[in-house]
């Protein structure tokens, strides 16, 4: 207690700097993946891309952010053991950030893919059961965490796969493409309206509203989503309706036309996929800010109060200048490199991929972004969509996890004992 | 701060651009054919020799192009159709060019002249074979299609139409090359018999020409079948 009492500002001001760097890390290099598929199949310029994260990334964080967060801050540890020493806990989150956070840095020097998902994972998995107790992680929350892992890439897959194989059969592959696209594509513009605002009414409002008495049962929710997604699929209709069939265009090839009407939903679909980032990754930096808040400002371990709007709001702002700094590079980088990715495949894509976050960030599981996005791509190459995919990354993926997981433990249980001996 | 990103490392270039690109040449190679035979008709060899330049160059681009094609297919790319057919239907490409390389290249060197009686007939033998060729290259730029599709529905017999077409066009050579030699029979006694066997040669190697497309059409039929 006397540690919090007599610390308790530096510690917050750690905690804010360490978070603010963990979600500028967020921003500048895992935000790209997210927004590159859109602009590498040119639905989006980069300068309409970055606009796009900022808004809904933030947005993301802000109204779907929360469960996540709460995973992260109190789902794996278990806060019962430490309840007589609360100092523990904060000194264990900010390693963990600090971990994390140097780890990611690390890595993107020597160029290794890793997840920031995994690196603060570990790092807190890394620190309590050393630093405290291997009793202080709750391990049946931890196996499903890393199920979830495997499980999101497979699930978008699967997803990504089937809406591409809807698009080959009610669209392209018919006998009037442009006709049918204009036709079908505000059905899959609905989908995405509706599932955003579904998994937002029911999973994520509360932790914003928690004051508010409007708290929809499943129905009620059913019901507003339908109606945003009528919304976001009538203002789609409208956008559609100034792509004219391009003559001159087809003849070059058949499918310019279709892929510019294929552009149009893109734009919905890439809001989709920053807000799903946000809603999940923006809880890496933080849950652990959040909980390093909470027993600061009660001085003691409560893990039922709820995350702060301006924890949220500070993650959010961190992913903005992150974006702003650097983010917007290696999104034109990416972008560069994956044209292959025409609007009709990267939409099936990036829709599988953010359904899959969107879910799981509902459920309160923190996932990798990039891996389900790599697992939704995949489904589109087997709908022989792509035309060369590199299998290899997939394997480099897999080394990346054995690697990420320990070292961020590693990481995490140094910067622990180093604070300990810093401050008590 | 380097960035290798896992996401971007995960697409591969795909070889269909490049295949189209690579047949491109290749037919453009052949399609010379038609003005150098109008040179040797002509008997202009300088200007002939020029033309031959041309098309050995052409076929020396479509090499190259199919080499960087093959070493950036390697055995842990995923794609869309099985890699070996796809290998398959490139060297099949790039016979064309090397066939019409072929061509020009002994009626270069050996000057050969074409008998006044039969250089209408040849001239129309040669834009058959061309438009073969021609014909192949309509169907190899449908591959971008094919893939936007999922190499099924209705573009499968846009692109089977197109291969119908070929055939019979190659047919259509092949009834003029039957000409042509009936044509060269006659006249074969009063003409010096080396050269008479050259003139059979290079005849069977514009049938060839056309058979190379034909060829060209049968593996991308192979590509779509399963």
């Amino acid at each position: 207690m006397t540690v919090i009492a007599e610390y308790g500002h530096i510690l917050l001001i750690l905690a804010c700097v360490f978070g603010l760097f963990m979600a500028w890390g967020v921003g500048a290099n895992d935000v790209a993946n997210a927004m590159g598929t859109s602009v590498g199949s040119r639905a989006l310029t980069i300068k309409q891309a970055i606009l796009v994260a900022m808004v809904f990334e933030f947005l993301g964080a802000y109204l779907a952010g929360g469960s996540v967060t709460a995973t992260v801050r109190s789902g794996i540890i278990d806060p019962a053991l430490l309840s007589d020493t609360p100092e523990l806990l904060v000194f264990g989150m900010l390693s963990a950030l600090l971990a994390a956070g140097t780890w990611l840095l690390i890595a993107s020097i020597l160029g290794w893919p890793v997840s920031t998902t995994h690196s603060i994972i570990g790092a807190i998995i890394g620190f309590a059961a050393v630093g405290v107790s291997v009793d202080a992680v709750d391990w049946d929350k931890v196996t499903t965490i890393v199920a979830s892992w495997v499980v999101s890439p497979l699930l978008a897959g699967t997803v990504s796969f089937w809406l591409f194989r809807s698009v080959q059969k009610l669209i392209l592959n018919t006998e009037d493409p442009f006709g049918n696209a204009k036709r079908y594509i505000p059905l899959y513009m609905f989908a995405v309206g509706f599932l955003i605002a579904m998994v937002t009414l029911l999973k994520g409002l509360k932790h914003v509203l928690k004051e508010s008495t409007f708290s929809p049962n499943f129905f009620e929710s059913g019901l507003i989503s339908a109606v945003i997604g009528i919304v976001v699929a009538l203002i789609g209709m409208r956008m559609m309706r100034s792509i004219k069939q391009d003559e001159a265009a087809d003849a070059i090839n058949r499918f310019t036309s279709v892929e510019r009407v294929f552009g149009i939903l893109m734009i919905f679909t890439a809001c989709a996929m920053a807000f799903a980032h946000g809603s999940n990754d923006v809880a890496n930096a933080v849950g652990p800010l959040a909980a390093v808040v909470s027993v600061i400002s009660t001085e003691s371990v409560n893990s039922t109060a709820a995350v702060p709007a301006w924890v949220l709001l500070l993650g959010a702002a961190g992913i903005v200048i992150g974006l702003a700094t650097y983010g917007w590079k290696v999104i034109a980088t990416i972008g560069k490199k994956i044209t292959e990715l025409t609007p009709s495949r990267g939409f099936a894509a990036e829709l599988g991929a953010a359904g899959t976050v969107v879910l799981a960030s509902g459920t309160g599981l923190p996932v990798s972004t990039t891996q389900t996005l790599v697992g939704a791509v995949l489904g589109v190459g087997l709908a022989r969509g792509i035309g060369a995919l590199n299998l290899r990354v997939v394997g480099t993926i897999f080394m990346s996890w054995v690697i990420t997981l320990p070292a961020g433990a590693g990481l995490a249980i140094l910067f622990f004992f180093f604070f300990k001996g810093v401050f008590s | 701060m380097a960035i290798s990103n896992p996401f971007s490392n995960l697409f591969g270039r795909s070889p269909i651009k490049p295949m189209q690109e690579h047949m491109a040449v290749a037919v453009k190679a052949a399609a010379e054919l038609e003005s150098f035979f109008d040179r040797v008709i002509a008997d202009d060899w300088d200007q002939a020799e020029a033309v031959q330049k041309r098309i050995t160059d052409l076929e020396h681009e479509a090499d190259a192009l199919k080499k960087q094609l093959r070493l950036h297919l390697p055995k842990s790319l995923f794609l869309p159709v099985p890699r070996t057919d796809l290998l398959e239907l490139l060297s099949q490409q790039d016979k064309i060019a090397n066939c019409a390389k072929d061509i020009a290249g002994i009626m270069l060197g050996r000057k050969m002249t074409i008998p006044p009686s039969m250089q209408e007939k040849t001239v129309a033998y040669v834009n058959a074979a061309v438009k073969a060729s021609d014909q192949a290259l309509v169907a190899i730029n449908e591959l971008d299609e094919l893939l936007e599709t999922g190499f099924s529905g209705h573009e499968l017999s846009i692109v089977e139409k197109m291969i119908q077409e070929l055939d019979a066009l190659e047919r259509k050579t092949d009834q003029l090359e039957v000409d042509m030699r009936a044509t060269l029979f006659h006249l074969e006694a009063d003409l010096p018999p080396v050269d008479v066997m050259f003139l059979y040669r290079v005849i069977d190697w514009i049938g060839d020409l056309a058979n190379r497309a034909q060829d060209v059409g049968s593996r991308l039929q192979l590509l779509l079948a399963r």
